[in-house]
């Protein structure tokens, strides 16, 4: 279980090293993919399954479908894989590295100074007790998060709302079924 | 660490033969099914279909893998390489990784995940990644329509698969797929989970978008869809994918709502591909019989029946379930 | 929703209705004698060649893979030199048949005519001629019509009165 931990770790991080450094959207995402399939098997052998269960299908399966959907409707070509490679030039580099080594300093300091980090192969973390947390002392964000999801879905609706005349739809449907006698049987 | 002993060498073993094995046997099943399939269409066309090469034509699955293999594995100049090569292995990488945690029998399966349900759900929402990589990669205006028609038919679809099993879930109180088919001994999840067993078996023919929900590869608006580009054994991959698709939905279906290997009298293992033939079966009989919907009717479909007839199911099983507990 | 359910069981009752293709090279299909399939040239129930080169078949040929040239024996009696058909150009419509004034050529039911060599379809006379009379018994086109030739002059045929002299006024 620890050699897998330690993989799917380093294969993370590359990953999401890739992410950033490629040139072309659609590979990138599809690093930024493995990235999150790398961090459910995580935490799968941090003992949390369901988390990683709940990681692949959301996020790999849901959301980053809906990412790849849209960049691939922007028709990106050659000149734009160009454009990106000029922008990740050196010099972009050294603002977000510094901002990054800054962070990676932070957390270093934070490790050495002892604390708690867990354990590989711990008690398997499973849905009942996921539930009674989310349901006892989380309670308030959890809603929160449901009343988030619901004035988006609201949001959706509205925007997705059909404006079209439904008594013209009808007489152009029964003209259409005219032109077709026994169609419809 | 590295320090096995004999006995988880012999265990070791033990499990990879048997992981094999079973993945041979659904990957072989699964290139016979395209005999089968073509022998019932020609019994409900009333014709014969394939019946030259071998006793009945079984043959036939044979010669066309030979033809297939000798076939010029054409990648189009204008292709992303690297993806368009990619894209076919994802799909039968999935399917057969949730094959992993069908159980076929008390004793065969390869593994009990507790996570079971989950892990089936997540592999068959990667699935989607080769059908829109596959699309995209072709860059073919009718690969990429194909692509974005499956990209949010599968997405859809996915929601009411996942809400139908919920049912089941709550009846057996785990996600295990063999507690599930333990916890069906008095009495099949179909009986009272019969809506969501509906819902499941709709979601599983879109998700791996067959007849009459194969509005991705619909041949009369988009050629083939999202393997128009593919040819040889990329497109033979695409192929297999599918009909490794209908038997993992057949014994999804089997495990989840018939009882698994569960039956009188008969081994276990005969009960369980009983009953996963008769879907497979049931399969063709569908894409024999019915025609395909518009888009929108597709859509509108899940969004507007299928939905509310999934959480209208969870809410009364899960009240049943804790008025009974 | 019933419909598709409606489809489904009839589509399901389907396994019980008897097949309406047949193995074809085990079960041969009955061919009406008036299929319309490879072409042969018949001869007269004397034995003798019906054709006599007029080169209608060959004109009435809509895709025109019909090859006629012509020639004369010493009686006077025309015949094809050659009669060559591209059965890969053939289309089967039976035109020549009908334009044929002799009955000589004549489309018969046999459709198993594959090669794998192209030039394989192109029949000779040799071929196509076959040794009996086809679809038209007894008919020989010689013996009816009003041409004097081999012997037989101008109206010695049959149903045919004698000719008509035209240089005297005794009727």
């Amino acid at each position: 279980m620890e050699i897998a931990f330690y993989l799917a770790a380093i294969v993370a991080v590359a990953a999401t090293a890739r992410v950033i450094s490629c040139a072309n959207a659609v590979h990138a995402l599809l690093y930024l993919i493995v990235s999150l399939l790398s961090v459910a098997i995580v935490f799968y052998t941090l003992g949390a399954p369901f988390a990683a269960a709940l990681e692949v299908i959301v996020y790999a399966g849901a959301i980053m479908v809906l990412f790849v959907f849209v960049i691939m409707m922007l028709n990106l070509n050659q000149e734009t894989v160009a454009r990106e490679r000029s922008w990740l030039a050196p010099r972009v580099w050294i603002g977000p590295g510094v901002l990054g080594v800054v962070l990676i300093g932070v957390l270093a300091v934070a490790l050495a100074s002892g604390g708690s980090m867990g354990n590989v192969d711990s008690t398997p973390l499973m849905a009942e007790r996921i539930g009674m947390t989310m349901f006892g002392p989380y309670v308030l964000i959890v809603e929160l998060a449901a009343f988030v999801l619901l004035g988006a879905l609201v949001v959706a609706a509205h925007l997705g709302r059909d404006d079209r005349d439904v008594a013209e739809e009808k007489r152009v449907a029964a003209a259409r079924g005219r032109r077709h006698p026994g169609g419809e049987q | 660490m590295f320090g096995f002993s004999t006995d988880t060498l012999i265990d070791f073993a033990f499990t990879a033969f048997e992981t094999i094995a079973i993945l041979l046997a659904v990957v072989i099943a699964a290139a016979l099914l395209i005999w089968v399939e073509r022998r019932l269409l020609g019994v409900w066309q009333d014709r014969y279909g394939p019946n030259r090469v071998g006793p009945f034509g079984i043959l036939q699955v044979a010669a066309d893998m030979i033809k297939i293999f000798f076939k010029e594995d054409w990648i189009p100049p204008f292709a992303d390489k690297a993806v368009f090569v990619i894209a076919p292995a994802i799909i039968m990488f999935t399917t057969l990784m949730a094959f992993a945690v069908v159980p076929f029998t008390e004793t065969i399966g390869v593994v009990d995940l507790n996570i079971g349900i989950l892990f089936v759900l997540a592999m068959s929402s990667l699935g989607v990644y080769s059908v829109i990589l596959a699309g995209w990669s072709s860059d073919n205006k009718y690969a990429l329509l194909g692509g974005m028609r499956t990209a949010a038919q599968m997405i859809s679809y996915e929601v009411f698969m996942g809400l139908s099993l919920l049912g089941v879930v709550l009846l057996a109180g785990s996600f295990d797929l063999r507690a599930i088919v333990e916890s069906q001994a008095g009495m099949w999840n179909v009986i009272p989970q019969f809506p969501a067993f509906v819902i499941f078996f709709i979601a599983g023919i879109a998700e791996i978008h067959r007849a009459p929900f194969d509005l991705p590869e619909a041949e009369q608006e988009l050629t083939a869809g999202y393997h128009t580009e593919y040819s040889g054994m990329k497109f033979g991959m695409f192929f297999v994918g599918e009909y490794l698709g209908i038997v993992l939905i057949s014994c999804l279906t089997t495990v989840l709502f018939f009882g698994g290997w569960l039956g009188p009298i008969l081994p276990g293992f005969v009960w369980f591909a009983l009953k996963a033939g008769f879907f497979i079966c049931f399969f063709v009989l569908l894409r024999a019989a019915t025609v395909r919907p518009r888009y929108d009717q597709l859509m509108a479909f899940g969004w507007k029946i299928l939905l509310p007839i999934a959480l209208v199911n969870v809410a009364i099983t899960g009240a049943v379930v804790v008025a009974m507990a | 929703m019933l419909s598709v359910l409606r489809t489904i069981w009839m589509t399901l009752m389907h396994t019980f209705r008897k097949r309406d293709t047949v193995l074809y090279p085990e079960e041969k299909p009955y061919l009406p004698p008036r299929y319309r399939g490879r072409i042969v040239l018949t001869r007269d129930p004397d034995g003798a060649e019906r054709c006599v080169a007029c080169n209608l078949c060959s004109v009435a040929c809509p895709v025109d893979c019909i090859s006629v040239v012509k020639a004369e024996d010493e009686s006077g009696r025309w015949y094809p030199e050659t009669f060559r058909i591209n059965f890969s150009r053939c289309i089967y419509c039976g035109y020549c048949e009908e334009a044929c004034p002799t009955y000589a050529i004549q489309l018969t039911p046999d459709f198993e005519m594959g090669e794998f060599d192209r030039q394989n379809m192109v029949y000779e006379k040799s071929d196509l001629t076959i040794s009996g009379v086809g679809k038209r018994p007894g008919y020989n086109f010689y013996r009816v019509a009003g041409m004097a030739v081999g012997g037989k002059d101008k109206g010695e045929a049959e149903n045919e009165a004698a000719p008509i002299d035209v240089k005297t006024l005794l009727p």
